[in-house]
């Protein structure tokens, strides 16, 4: 069946899109994150940790049979849309359609809400608020179709998030010393092994939105820059060497990868920023081309 | 390990040692809390060689008015860190299963009382989910979903003792570890501390 894109049943396909993404993403893990979580049960040497790890797999396990969510936490619904070349949407319907697609499955499966007023602590039991869930917009050339992305990011893990407006002259010295601080710090809270995304450059909220976008490139891909590549590899390694391990109970895959993004900043500016993604690495895909098909993806 | 626990099998438990639980699992989660210790009301039921989980499950109410749980999954312990002297003080709880860990302050209530924390895998509902049996019932229902569950489990865990009665954590442990390696991966990185 093919969907023009900003036709009546685009917008109806969208909110169902909204629903799905949300719902599958918190029961099917991807597959570059349990490849790297299998590698890890291969490297890890202690009972404790291999014990860890192999309760990870058949929590993977037992989802894919049941059709059952990974985790309890349902976390903050967040969407990523890209608008490709050519792609002419009603971005106001767009993301109204996946908020009442959130809401649906919320309703319908149905799923614990865990968002509520910063205020009143009030929860409607939709999974969504002031501000939720958070939509990301972009446009690229690079692409020719409608993509997004549903991170159902967990509580845990989002708690440990971490900026710094650092000096120039600090350098990446200073970057890296507050990568490692923040890693260290968080020990076992975000539910390691994570995949910590790095922010560098930009302006503040940039560089917190530049290392909560690392945490949704594919694990084990490296960045296309070289100099940044042997970056995430060298804090890879320098944080797997902490030894604080799965659940933080002590081992030697504390991150399943490092991801660093960058955008150029101010000449007096030096701005870092740390995230985390919990080891489910949960996020979901949904690519709606001009020809009318869609696929849903990681 | 069968529940009830007695203080001796508390007591004999190592940080590093894996254990599994059958019998019953107390549900409890911060609510629950508040209302036992800073509301001061008794819970309606025996803690004795009780295991506390920190938790407010997922359930479906059946027809009958039994629950059935759809995702029971362990929360972070510390936010519930000071209410484990007085579980175990009194009520004599012997063993509190949760993620991430306690305090140091704890860590010496469980040494002078003779209780364990026992680390469960965060993130692995789906497993947890299977080893509840039944919720066989639930008390102070007013607060839903942090009531006081009384789940019956067979074989759950496995669970890592992560603190015990000797005064071990494995968490000191390995952020003492992290920090004396912290100077040889800093000069590999090219950074002082």
């Amino acid at each position: 069946m093919t969907i023009a894109i900003n036709s009546e049943p685009f917008y109806e396909l969208v909110e169902d899109l909204g629903k799905r993404l949300y719902l599958e993403s918190q029961i099917d893990i991807p597959p570059d994150v349990r490849a790297a979580i299998k590698r890890a049960m291969e490297r890890e040497s202690s009972q404790v940790a291999r014990g860890v790890v192999n309760t990870m797999l058949r929590a993977i396990e037992i989802s894919d049979r049941k059709q059952t969510l990974v985790c309890q936490d349902t976390g903050f619904p967040i969407f990523f849309i890209t608008i490709g070349r050519g792609v002419l949407v009603d971005g106001a319907r767009l993301t109204a359609a996946l908020t009442r697609g959130v809401e649906r499955a919320t309703k319908e499966h149905p799923l614990r809400s865990s968002i509520v007023s910063p205020i009143t602590r009030e929860n409607h039991q939709t999974s969504t608020g002031d501000g939720i869930p958070v939509m990301h917009v972009e446009f690229s050339n690079d692409i020719d179709y409608l993509d997004i992305l549903m991170l159902p990011k967990g509580s845990g893990s989002e708690s440990m998030s971490f900026l710094k407006m650092l000096f120039p002259s600090d350098g990446l010295a200073g970057v890296k010393k507050f990568i490692m601080e923040c890693t260290v710090g968080a020990g076992g809270k975000p539910c390691p092994p994570t995949i910590v995304g790095v922010g560098i450059g930009g302006t503040s909220d940039l560089c917190v939105l530049l290392a909560k976008k690392a945490t949704f490139r594919p694990v084990g891909e490296r960045h296309p820059d070289p100099q940044i590549a042997a970056l995430e590899l060298e804090l890879l390694e320098a944080i797997n060497a902490t030894g604080i391990g799965p659940m933080g109970l002590g081992g030697d895959t504390t991150a399943l990868d490092v991801k660093i993004e960058t955008a150029w900043t101010h000449i007096t500016c030096n701005p870092v920023a740390v995230t985390m993604q919990c080891w489910r690495g949960e996020r979901r895909r949904a690519k709606i081309f001009p020809d009318g098909k869609y696929e849903v993806t990681y | 390990m069968s529940t009830p626990l007695s203080e001796a099998q508390a007591r004999s438990l190592r940080v590093g040692d894996s254990v599994y639980i059958t019998g019953i699992i107390w549900g409890i989660r911060d609510a629950t809390y508040i209302r036992m210790f800073d509301k001061h009301q008794r819970a309606p039921v025996d803690l004795s060689g009780a295991v506390l989980l920190h938790v407010a499950p997922n359930v479906r109410k059946l027809p009958d008015g039994r629950y059935e749980p759809m995702t029971v999954g362990t929360t972070t312990s510390m936010r519930m860190d000071r209410f484990t002297e007085p579980s175990l003080r009194e009520y004599g709880v012997r063993a509190i299963v949760g993620k991430g860990g306690l305090s140091e302050s704890s860590s010496n209530a469980l040494k002078e009382l003779g209780g364990v924390y026992l680390a469960i895998v965060g993130g692995a509902a789906s497993v947890e989910t299977e080893q509840v049996e039944a919720i066989e019932n639930v008390y102070w229902e007013d607060l839903m979903p942090e009531c006081l569950w009384q789940f019956r489990v067979r074989d759950f865990g496995p669970l890592t003792v992560a603190m015990d009665a000797t005064g071990s954590s494995i968490y000191r442990d390995v952020a003492a570890t992290a920090q004396e390696r912290l100077a040889q991966i800093y000069a590999k990185l090219g950074i002082t501390p």
